[in-house]
């Protein structure tokens, strides 16, 4: 099921079924299931390997916040924002995760590190109110109706548009994960992620190893902060940084999935169809609501079902296909 | 081709090596013995830079190793095998081997890894075939892949840490064989950790002895034991073999 043929079908029926035509709604939240989606693959990247962030909101925050502000400050194209985004983040991930991994600060203590940095970005984003908007939230100065064209300020006044940004970029998504997946990288990080020292006398540069792949994840994360601030051209620090964030982006994966390709896009229609659910039928008394119930669910899943509901679901498949074939095989002898 | 000096490792109060000086020239192979907790794995922890010495000096080919990180001396051609084997579950056994031959040598393609770790594997009797599972192997098969992860990444000195129990004498006598066709046909040098004479004397050349973290000897296998310290060190117990005696 993890291979390219696959996600590409997916996006082709997807960029179909949006010529044909999808009701603005529908396609709102397709919109923002894809971009979340390639954010927690993002994530994803990193937790498979035990390499579990809690902060994760930190990177979609920066991306976000710095794409924003570049653009409304220094009028600065998001064409040039974003990169510059990226490369922040990739510098934060070095700077908080070299000294982990140097240190050999794993498992539960790397989830604390990262939960008080994503805390860190979503207080600096509060505390500096006078760029940030503060707690009110953050809107890129729309493009007006001068001379900058849409394609320089990266607005799309159509939702057709940004559906088939949004399907491109969870494509991309989906081939760095098979990327990575089949690259010898997996393995050094599984073994790293089962015993250091025995990854470390095999030759494997542990440090560097792990910190390849958090800068990666982080990199990814950014973007889709950077994409969705973009879309949504408003921005808050609950919206995209903060443990409530994090969390979500833990608790969609696990539910989804870690070891499977499509485990973080499911994780997403879930998260987003829950919110969603939670908006319509319990309204604005439900605000953080969700955090809750991802907080409970998220223990829940990983006690129960350690590999999600779709890895879970695979597993069954695969267990059933392996059947089949046994009883034919033996059947034909 | 390894020259150790004055090496030393303190953890807290406790001296765990004290003053360890030894050499190993290229081709041969040196049996390092001592009863439970002497330092031997101490020692090799400090070789293959798993442990920061706290004093000393180990060259290794001219170049100065202490405070070098662990998969750097890998790289620069030594391989070791853990006492307790430590294999990775999640990989099959030719991943565990490639996974060495491919991080364990610098510039080497897939192709080549993979090709190195299938000869590593058959020069130690393990299956080549990609299915198999680190879960089928027992006690002697996983020794056996700590073996081939180190040959894989083709160490000019294998630092070979034996001495686990749990191998039956034709066992220990397959792992002796083992080391000898590994430098007959490679041309490694081998330093090879056990607690007991036993099999080793019949393959190595030299033999050092370690007793509290000190070296309490060193020689052929026949000097060291008729050495009266080591024989003290070992009074009592029956680990210490009468082969080599026999073969002085
Ligand atoms: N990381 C460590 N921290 C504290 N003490 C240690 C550490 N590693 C080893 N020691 C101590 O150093 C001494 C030497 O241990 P070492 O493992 O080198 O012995 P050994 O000769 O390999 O013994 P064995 O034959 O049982 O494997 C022991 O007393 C041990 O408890
Ligand atoms: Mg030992």
């Amino acid at each position: 099921m993890n291979s390219v043929t696959l996600p590409v079908a997916f996006a082709a029926l997807l960029v179909v079924a949006a010529i044909v035509g999808i009701p603005s709604y529908p396609l709102h939240i397709m919109i923002v299931i894809l971009i979340w989606a390639f954010t927690y693959t993002g994530w994803s990247l990193m937790g498979r390997f035990g390499l579990v962030s809690l902060g994760h909101g930190a990177f979609m925050g920066l991306g976000a916040y710095a794409t924003a502000l570049l653009w409304n400050y220094a009028g600065m194209t998001p064409w040039l924002g974003i990169p510059i985004a990226l490369a922040l983040a990739a510098l934060l991930a070095v700077i908080v995760g070299y000294p982990c991994f140097k240190f050999r600060i794993t498992g539960h203590y790397f989830a604390l590190v990262t939960l008080a940095l994503t805390e860190v970005v979503r207080q600096t984003v509060i505390a500096t109110r006078d760029h940030t908007g503060g707690s009110l939230g953050f809107t890129p100065t729309p493009r007006g109706n001068d001379d900058t064209p849409s394609i320089v300020a990266l607005q799309f006044q159509d939702k057709e548009t940004w559906f088939l940004i949004a399907v491109a970029v969870w494509l991309v998504g989906l081939l760095i994960w098979r990327a990575v997946d089949r690259s010898m990288v997996r393995h050094a990080l599984d073994a790293v992620s089962e015993d250091e020292d025995s990854a470390a006398a095999a030759g494997i540069n542990v440090t560097w190893e792990k910190l390849k792949i958090t800068v990666l994840s982080a990199v990814m994360t950014a973007f889709g902060g950077a994409m969705y601030v973009q879309y949504q051209l408003f921005v808050a620090p609950d919206t995209v940084s903060g443990i409530g964030i994090s969390l979500q982006i833990v608790f969609a994966v696990v539910a989804g999935g870690v070891f499977t390709q499509f485990g973080p896009t499911f994780g997403a229609i879930i998260t987003l169809l829950l919110a969603e659910l939670l908006r319509i039928y319990i309204g604005t008394d439900a605000v953080g609501l969700d955090n809750a119930i991802y907080g409970v669910a998220l223990v829940l899943f990983i006690v129960f079902l350690p590999k999600g509901i779709l890895g879970s679901i695979e597993d069954a498949v695969r267990r059933r296909l392996d059947r089949q074939v046994r009883s034919s095989a033996t059947s034909g002898a | 081709m390894l020259a150790v000096e004055h090496l030393f490792k303190r953890f807290g109060g406790f001296t765990a090596v004290s003053d360890v000086s030894f050499h190993v020239e290229q081709g041969e192979i040196l049996g390092l013995i001592g009863p439970n907790g002497s330092g031997k794995s101490t020692i090799f922890n400090m070789l293959a830079g798993a442990f920061a010495p706290t004093a000393g000096s180990i060259r290794f080919e001219g170049r100065e190793l202490a405070g070098l990180m662990p998969h750097r001396i890998v790289h620069m051609g030594i391989g070791r095998t853990f006492q307790i084997p430590r294999p990775f579950r999640r990989l099959s056994i030719l991943e565990n081997a490639a996974l060495a031959g491919y991080y364990g040598q610098e510039h080497v393609t897939r192709t080549e890894a993979w090709e190195a770790a299938e000869e590593a594997l058959e020069m130690v009797g393990l299956p080549t075939d990609p299915r198999a599972e680190t879960s089928s192997l027992g006690a002697a098969g996983l020794k056996k892949l700590e073996l081939a992860k180190a040959l894989a990444t083709k160490p000019r000195l294998l630092l070979a840490d034996e001495s686990l129990g749990g191998l039956d004498d034709s066992e220990m006598d397959q792992a002796a064989d083992m080391l000898g066709k590994i430098r007959a046909e490679k041309g490694i040098t081998v330093i090879w950790v056990e607690h007991i004479m036993g099999v080793l004397m019949r393959v190595v050349d030299r033999v050092m002895v370690l007793d509290h973290g000190e070296k309490i000897s060193e020689g052929s296998p026949s000097e060291v034991a008729n050495d009266p310290r080591v024989i003290e060190v070992y009074l009592g117990t029956d680990t210490i073999d009468t082969g080599a005696a026999a073969d002085a």
